[in-house]
């Protein structure tokens, strides 16, 4: 593996609805290929941290950049190409179209054919259109998802929904991806044929994967570093083996437990 | 003085606006719909209070309480039929049956009664116009006036001070709360229909006072508007829709006494297209977030 | 989808069209059809532009729009300026309705396509009365008495146009470009973190609606001699909405399918105009309670003849949006 160098900088990140604080002052470093957790009890922040890092919200406190890129107040869309993309923790796949659809569409931003050369079914439509469906089908391959190319999104089993939204995700070429709670519904079974896929994915595009999971277990299992939110602040980040032992994260799950 | 004049005929309309746009407020802050057939609430109102006149000779009062309590009824029987059964279907589909309900009505009752404009009576109430620093004010906005208010604090007590209000409260915040406290949804529905439809035939007798002219159309433009004055003063909050409604039919007067008064129709799609683009929320709304 | 086999399709189609465009115009030439028939003919392409138009703002990419009338209505009066007041040829005043009808999608679109649903809706209301109500008051172009107009629209131009309407919005909806709309369509907040330019991709699909409209506009006004601000008033964007509704939300096809179906209904109405509104007002409340996807619910046409492979389309169902 190369040298690690950074990749994500977030410098006492934050935002506030109106009075309230739901994210304040995170600070939180990755570096190029790693796979790190961000686990914290329910209404930690979590999946608001993720659309701070995704542009849904805009911080309105510190800085995000990206490879020393700032990504402060730019438009999702902008982010997702910059490369950060990532799923949901509702899935939020887009129904009607297909499967092979639904990753082209995450090409989108790949395609050199215009507006102009679709509608007047020019030669680039065609090259462009092939090209974008040549790599999809290749990529779905990755997945297993080829045997239900012309099916609908909605129709797939839960299972398949999920790992449809990490292959879309990944097909709009990120250098970061997010995964917010993807073992979320899924069987024992099920949770570990994903977290080896994810290890296959890491792998064979050099990704630095950022995680939210709920399961404790399974983070500590999988991730090599991990952070830990609690009321919208991080208050712990190390080694699994130094996360199990910290006194206030303790506090902070058993708090939940017992109230 | 002519300004002052023209401010007091704007309130005068404006609160005809607020009683109509009340209707709507409270109908999109418990069911999120659009009641398109909201104006044509107002339409049978002015008709029904044209009849009870004209043929069961009666006055101003009795006409409009029974136009209210019928509108009230129509209403609860709208909500019922077309409405209730679409509870859980799509807003798409929701607003096409609003839309469908509201033309049904319109030119059902053209194919009822025919497309011809009524007048209605005058000197139904022994008007006396006052003067006020050297204003005149016509008995009859002075009629409006109180009316609206004396409607509007009803409306109050009954949303603030009353089981039925409170429980109209309930559902508008959370439906399945409420149902889980023992609220029965249905029946606060269709309460909030009824008063909001109450309110649009007290509109609709009123208008007809004002403008005399009724039409099975008419209900068309200022339905419009008051549900650009319930959006102007933040959809959903029934002190909202009551200033939006003002504003919008002070707003009318002013353009009208500038001088521009063809374009007065024009004003109040601008308001709203500007109150969208630049405060979603309305005068008085909170910005609320899609959760992701 | 195979893009040779499309491409074969895509050229039958053509020929198909062609074929029938000869055919009619020796029938309209050599008098077999009666001037009723033809004018039934002429609504109907008219509507078919306006339906297919106003479904790739709708079905295609989701934006409730209701003022599709306005647009109807700027490429109605832009193309009779040309023709009238400037005496210049159609095709002039085709294309001018057009651009006119885009330039103005792109002045409503770009502010008021962030707002959603109910909103959005009610903002392109407003939208088309505005248009409406600005005809209404400036004297160049009539007033209320509106513009006597030439007819000037004959059958190969609305043939031309409506075929080329259907073309360019079903090859749009096939490329990737389309897809990016259906993606807004299907759930917004995934297309913007999959990279679609979401305010684009929204206010491209308006101004091509828009410019198809206007189209639609040019070929409305030379056809009937007058144009008035009283024409294009709500209503008429209603009846464009029920054929987009009525065909399925989402199916080209069925916007086609009901725009015809519902010309030759309320032709043969017309001397009842209140007892079609009533029919209309009717058939929308029990189509909404009984089958709200429409009549082909988000499939196309053609779907039916290649063994059910999966159309794209449909609608967002309301997703509740659960807490994160």
């Amino acid at each position: 593996m190369a040298a690690k160098t950074q990749l994500l900088k977030v410098e006492n990140a934050g935002i506030r609805f109106g009075g309230l604080k739901a994210v304040s002052d995170v600070n939180l470093e990755l570096k190029q290929g790693e796979l790190v957790g961000l686990i914290g009890p329910n209404g930690a922040g979590k999946t608001t941290f993720f659309n701070l890092l995704t542009g849904v919200y805009v911080p309105t406190e510190g800085s995000i950049s990206l490879d020393g890129e700032k990504l402060n107040g730019l438009a999702p869309y902008k982010i997702t190409k910059k490369g950060i993309s990532r799923t949901f923790q509702n899935i939020r796949l887009f129904d009607e179209l297909s499967v092979l659809d639904n990753v082209k569409v995450a090409y989108h931003s790949l395609a050199k054919h215009s507006i102009f050369s679709s509608i007047f079914r020019l030669p680039s439509h065609f090259s462009g259109e092939r090209e974008m469906e040549e790599k999809a089908i290749e990529f779905l391959k990755i997945f297993k998802l080829e045997g239900s190319l012309h099916e609908k999104a909605k129709n797939l089993p839960y299972g398949q929904q999920r790992r449809l939204e990490i292959a879309r995700a990944l097909a709009a070429n990120p250098k970061l991806l997010l995964l917010d709670e993807p073992a979320a519904g899924m069987n024992p079974q099920e949770t570990e044929e994903l977290m080896n896929l994810i290890a296959l994915i890491r792998e064979k595009f050099d990704l630095t994967i950022l995680l939210i999971e709920h399961d404790m277990l399974l983070v500590m299992g999988v991730c090599e570093r991990i952070y830990v939110l609690d009321h919208g602040q991080l208050i712990a980040n190390g080694t699994p083996e130094q996360i199990r032992n910290n006194p206030k994260v303790i506090e902070a799950y058993l708090g939940e437990e017992v109230s | 003085m002519e300004i002052v004049q023209q401010l007091v005929n704007g309130i005068s309309l404006g609160s005809i606006y607020a009683l109509i746009a009340l209707g709507y407020t409270m109908v999109y802050g418990i069911v999120k719909l659009i009641n398109f057939a909201h104006g044509d609430v107002f339409m049978v109102g002015a008709f029904i209070g044209f009849y009870s006149i004209t043929v069961l000779d009666i006055g101003f009062f009795p006409a409009l309480l029974i136009s209210m309590v019928a509108c009230a009824i129509f209403g609860v029987l709208i909500e019922r039929i077309a409405y209730k059964p679409l509870r859980n279907a799509t807003r798409i589909a929701a607003l096409i049956t609003a839309i469908g309900v509201s033309l049904f009505i319109e030119y059902g009752t053209i194919y009822i009664r025919g497309a011809q404009p009524e007048a209605y009576p005058s000197g139904l109430v022994p008007l006396k116009s006052i003067e006020l620093f050297g204003v005149k004010i016509s008995g009859q906005s002075i009629l409006i006036l109180g009316t609206s208010l004396v409607l509007m604090v009803l409306l109050q007590f009954i949303v603030h001070k009353t089981k039925i209000g409170k429980a109209m409260r309930a559902v508008s915040h959370d439906m399945d709360a409420a149902r889980l406290m023992g609220i029965n949804v249905n029946n606060t529905i269709s309460a909030t229909f009824a008063i909001g439809s109450a309110l649009a035939g007290a509109a609709g007798v009123i208008f007809g006072m004002y403008y005399t002219k009724i039409e099975p159309l008419m209900g068309i433009i200022p339905g419009l508007k008051a549900f650009v004055a319930a959006v102007l003063g933040g959809i959903g909050i029934i002190p909202g829709a009551m200033t939006g409604g003002i504003v919008l039919g002070v707003i009318e007067a002013l353009v009208s006494a500038a001088g521009y008064s063809l374009w007065r129709d024009g004003v109040a799609f601008v308001v709203l297209i500007l109150i969208l683009i630049f405060r979603p929320a309305g005068l008085f709304g909170k910005n609320v977030r899609e959760k992701v | 989808m195979n893009i040779f086999k499309q491409a074969k399709f895509f050229w039958t189609s053509i020929v198909l069209a062609v074929v029938f465009a000869v055919i009619m115009q020796f029938l309209i030439v050599g008098g077999t059809l009666n001037q009723f028939y033809v004018n039934t003919l002429f609504f109907i392409g008219i509507n078919i532009i306006l339906a297919v138009s106003l479904h790739l703002i709708i079905g295609v990419t989701g934006q409730f729009s209701i003022g599709h009338a306005g647009f109807l209505a700027v490429g109605a009066y832009a193309s009779a300026i040309i023709t009238m007041k400037l005496s210049l040829p159609f095709p002039v005043a085709l294309l001018v309705g057009g651009l006119a009808a885009a330039v103005a999608g792109l002045i409503i679109g770009i502010p008021t396509l962030r707002l959603k649903g109910d909103y959005l809706a009610i903002a392109t209301l407003g939208f088309g009365e505005i248009v409406r109500i600005v005809f209404l008051n400036i004297d160049y172009v009539g007033g209320a008495s509106g513009m006597t107009v030439t007819h000037l629209t004959t059958w190969p131009w609305l043939i031309g146009c409506v075929v080329l309407t259907v073309l360019v919005i079903v090859n749009f909806t096939n490329s990737t470009h389309g897809r990016a709309c259906i993606s807004i369509r299907e759930n917004e907040i995934a297309a913007d973190a999959m990279g679609i330019n979401t305010t684009y991709y929204k206010v491209a699909a308006f101004a091509i609606g828009a410019f198809f409209a206007g189209i639609a506009g040019a070929l409305y006004a030379h056809n009937f001699y007058i144009i008035q601000p009283t024409n294009f008033g709500f209503l008429k964007s209603f009846d464009i909405l029920i054929f987009v509704v009525l065909g399925g939300l989402g199916s080209l096809s069925g916007a086609v399918i009901a725009a015809i179906l519902l010309t030759i209904i309320s032709t043969y109405l017309q001397s009842y105009p209140e007892i079609r509104m009533v029919i209309y007002s009717l058939v929308l409340i029990v189509m909404m309670l009984y089958r709200p996807q429409g009549l082909l619910g988000t499939k196309e046409i053609t779907s039916f003849f290649k063994g059910g492979k999966s159309a794209k389309g449909g609608v967002q169902h309301g997703s509740k949006n659960t807490v994160a």
